[in-house]
């Protein structure tokens, strides 16, 4: 039976309660105590310096060569924060209700309350690290908006929020490195969670240089290793993003929940050939003062289309700006999987510009009303990047931009300690699934990746560990090692047989695992994307049984296991994805409802609202592995609201 | 499009490398640098020897090139490679993802090196270790503080200019093309803007004497040249990060000297 473990009492007091009331381990007894943290991103960097800090005993691991590269460096608008500075009626409780409302009710209300209530302490911290946050004249913090809200919330360093705020925590944990109270092992991958007597007790990692299985032990692990947004080849994840060490965690027991809840950000650079490798986001801030838009008529779009007729031919009573006409209230400020959804209708319909997949993004009002210079220093960054890549001018004219996935919902199960249903298992960050229900606000990731890491594990991984004080360290050569050192090995064997025993038989032809991959991404995409139902879903499922065969008969991953090979890095990981494929194409075959980013096509309003059913899948589904090519098992959650009225989420 | 690649191959740190030359044909110039690797990887994966047997000291290499990347948007300073003699290519203010194949000619040849430093030693192919530059930071390139238990963010006000100037220092991506332009191989662009960005803030005030000394002795110390003033690093700076973060060092760590004494 699942336990959310949500303290009693009323919401706004439940965190304060909790932390009143949890155990603590005493100095001394800190020091006795080891914790591994798998990922150095915001979650992972924040929580190892804060628990390096505490006084434990922290071993910190990373695919890159160093921690500063984790992927949320890559995020650009901002992060939320109910400070109110801006006077404008923001509040805990108002960013609490955006949150639940931007995720369609179906989020956990104690995780979001709980996030908004330690959000602005997270801005008073990065502050003092010295993160440079944008400020006013008057050497006070700036703000901006994002979608969503109505209030103006979120913080941000240019368009490199998330690399001021990453460098912050990696500053943090870099003391904690220096002071020895952290080890750091980088180009390290997570393989397999090793579990004794049913705890969390350690990792297997792949030493990526030199290819070494290494072992390391434990009394806590803490998985913050991001999303699996990868899974569909094409997304505005990095290149080593995976969706693996969380798999191999439920792989090992740990229930994954609401897989189908996927992310589609409305403004990315549209794709433009087969080669390409990923997609590029333009930050939703550019949705301040940026306005969308599409001609009206079909014959303006078609004439752009073959090059006939340009943007700026287009006159402004034949353009249809359709957010700003669709959503009066909220314009172009819509949440993301609103936005998205509204420019496939259009491109589906006809309207689209560019290769019929892109809409426009355009700045020229904004010129007029506050000058070049200002544009300039607000989105100069994004406006270079987005010049670099489509050797296009955007001050001159509109930007193309389309959906692409960018941040999945879904992830481990979590209790509202960050617990994992293996005990000593934590998830933080984009890994677990807690706070964004099915659609996740703007600014909100880094907000969620810093309150995990600075604010939430620090006390109840200590709660946890307070049980565990006399337990000696765990033994590295215990038989749970060699048996999962041994399942790895023979993973990775399984790989380079394939590639010999063709190259003997000469049968079938071999391909490479990023044409695989491509091939996934491609299925999942087209049925599984931003809009899903019974049948496409269906057609989904089959088709990527197909390819996994396929996979396994002419998969071909060159070189050895004992050396840096970036091929057999990325064969582990696809594995990993067919059979998360699988389960995310069940989730929203089971889901019949349309929530959030889970849109069904047959479940909507007449005018093509997601139309939710609170009546029956008013829950969080919890799935748990039943072994390779087997149905998962589904246990629900139900969703209580005590707090909140649930309403429509209507943003016109 | 079509190219001749000239890549340095070399199979671990201790082996000795070469150049290897590749021809690659049908590329778009709409793809960028790294996805015109990853296309010339798939031709070698595919016509790699099915049956891996280690290669001898002179036969091809069939093995993939490997090289760092991971974000592809210039912001996590993962990639970097030498191309025709520029850090991340010839472009201004670009990483080499960034890099788009239109910037070549066709038929061009193209020279990929990875960087070169003493203090940056290669591990395979165009992959090299930087770790040096963590090293630098967890010497002292942070404000001490620790989780919670501090003042409220608008606590101080920071003058605009300072924190605008703070934000420019601070955009370094730590990808080590400062380093590779430098003819001494020095860091001191990239010291340089960490003490500049931290030195520029009121909460980093505390620590600056203490923190410049620490950063440079390690700088120092892992093997990084002196700084001769050519500026080859400014000019190859993706981010644009201004020399005058090395004169900021510099006045930093020549008033640090002071402040000790006469304390």
């Amino acid at each position: 039976m699942l336990d959310p473990k949500i303290p009693s009492g009323p919401l706004a007091e439940k965190w304060t309660q909790y932390k009143a009331s949890q155990k603590l381990v005493n100095p001394a007894n800190k020091r006795k105590l080891n914790i591994i943290v798998v990922g150095t991103g915001l979650a992972g960097a924040s929580a190892a310096a804060s628990l390096g800090a505490l006084g434990f005993n922290v071993d910190i691991f990373c695919i890159q060569d160093s921690p500063r590269r984790a992927h949320s460096i890559a995020a650009q608008g901002g992060i939320n924060a109910a400070k109110n500075y801006q006077n404008d009626g923001d509040s805990v409780e108002r960013l609490f209700r955006d949150t639940v409302k931007g995720g369609d009710y179906r989020a956990r209300e104690a995780n979001v309350y709980r996030l908004a209530e330690v959000s602005g302490a997270i801005i008073d911290q990065c502050v003092a690290q010295g993160v440079p946050f944008a400020r006013d004249y008057g050497g006070l913090l700036d703000n901006r908006s994002f979608g969503g809200a109505q209030v103006s919330r979120t913080f941000y360093a240019k368009g490199q929020t998330g690399q001021q705020l990453l460098l912050g925590a990696y500053g943090a944990l870099s003391r904690e490195i220096a002071r020895g109270r952290v080890t750091l092992h980088t180009r390290r991958e997570m393989m397999d969670l090793v579990v004794m007597d049913g705890r969390a007790r350690g990792i297997i990692v792949r030493n990526l240089v030199t290819g070494d299985l290494e072992r390391y032990a434990a009394h806590a692990v803490v998985l913050a290793t991001g999303g699996y947004g990868n899974l569909y080849y094409l997304s505005t994840n990095a290149m080593n993003s995976n969706g693996s060490a969380a798999w191999v965690c439920h792989r090992k027991g740990a229930a994954f929940a609401n897989p189908c809840y996927v992310q589609i950000h409305p403004t990315c650079i549209p794709v433009h050939g087969d080669y390409q490798s990923k997609l590029t986001l333009m930050s939703e801030s550019l949705r301040n003062d940026g306005r969308i838009w599409v001609p009206k008529k079909k014959e303006d779009a078609e004439a752009i289309r073959v090059g006939k007729l340009k943007a700026n031919d287009i006159a402004e009573d034949d353009r249809d700006y359709y957010l700003e006409r669709r959503y009066p209230a909220f314009g172009n400020l819509v949440p993301r999987d609103v936005a998205s959804r509204a420019a496939k209708e259009r491109c589906d319909a006809g309207y689209g510009v560019g290769t019929g997949y892109a809409v426009y993004l355009d700045f020229a009002d904004a010129i007029r009303r506050m000058g070049k210079e200002a544009i300039e220093e607000k989105y100069g960054n994004l406006f270079q990047m987005y010049q670099k890549i489509t050797d296009e001018n955007p001050y001159e004219t509109p930007m193309m931009i389309y959906p692409a996935i960018h941040y999945t919902m879904g992830g481990l199960w979590v209790d509202y300690e960050l617990q994992t249903t293996i005990p000593g298992l934590f998830a933080a960050g984009e890994a677990n699934f807690s706070d964004h229900g099915a659609n996740r606000l703007g600014a909100s990731a880094l907000m969620q990746g810093l309150a995990d890491g600075y604010f939430v594990l620090p006390y109840t991984l200590q709660n946890y560990l307070a049980d565990q004080i006399s337990v000696a360290k765990p033994s590295v050569t215990a038989p749970e090692f060699d048996e999962a050192e041994a399942a790895v090995r023979q993973r990775m064997d399984r790989f380079m047989e394939i590639g010999k025993a063709l190259g003997k038989g000469q049968t079938t032809s071999l391909h490479t695992v990023d044409d695989f991959h491509k091939r996934l991404g491609k299925i999942m995409w087209e049925y599984c994307g931003m809009a899903r139902n019974s049948e496409s879903l269906t057609t989904a499922k089959r088709l990527v049984k197909e390819l996994e065969d396929d996979f396994w008969k002419s998969v071909f991953v060159p070189g050895n296991a004992n050396e840096m090979n970036p091929e057999l890095e990325k064969a582990c990981r696809l594995e990993d994805y067919f059979e998360l494929a699988q389960l995310v194409i069940d989730d929203a075959q089971h889901r019949e409802e349309s929530c959030g980013g889970h849109f069904r096509t047959e479940h909507q309003t007449a005018d093509g609202e997601t139309l939710r059913d609170d009546e029956h899948f008013m829950y969080v589904a919890v799935w748990e592995y039943q072994g390779h090519g087997q149905p998962e098992t589904m246990e629900k959650e139900p969703l209580v609201y005590e707090h909140i009225k649930i309403a429509n989420r209507n943003y016109k | 499009m079509n190219f001749t690649l000239h890549i340095w191959r070399q199979e671990c740190a201790q082996a000795k490398g070469h150049f290897e030359t590749y021809k690659i044909e049908n590329i778009s110039p709409d793809c960028s640098f790294l996805e015109m690797l990853d296309i010339l990887n798939e031709q070698l994966i595919s016509g790699a020897p099915h049956d891996t047997q280690p290669s001898t000291p002179n036969a091809p290499i069939a093995h993939p090139v490997c090289f760092d990347n991971d974000c592809r948007e210039g912001i996590c300073g993962m990639c970097g490679l030498y191309i025709n003699g520029r850090p991340h290519g010839n472009d201004d203010g670009i990483t080499t993802c960034q890099l788009h194949m239109r910037k070549f000619k066709d038929g061009d040849d193209i020279w990929i090196e990875p960087w070169r430093a003493k203090a940056f030693p290669v591990i395979r192919d165009l992959v090299v270790d930087r770790s040096a530059f963590d090293k630098i930071i967890q010497a002292g390139g942070y404000i001490s503080t620790t989780t919670g238990g501090v003042p409220d963010a608008n606590t101080i006000p920071i003058p605009k200019h300072d924190a605008d100037m703070a934000m420019d220092a601070a955009s370094c991506i730590g990808c080590g093309a400062c380093v590779a332009a430098c003819k001494n191989a020095s860091a001191m662009l990239f010291v340089g803007a960490k003490v500049t960005h931290l030195a520029l803030l009121p909460q980093g005030q505390v620590e600056a004497a203490d923190r410049v000394h620490k950063m440079v002795a390690k700088m120092d110390e892992l093997g990084f040249g002196s700084c001769t003033n050519t500026y080859a690093c400014e000019a190859e700076c993706p981010k644009g990060i201004k020399r005058q973060s090395i004169a900021r060092l510099n006045r930093q760590w020549i008033g640090s000297l002071l402040g000790r004494d006469g304390r």
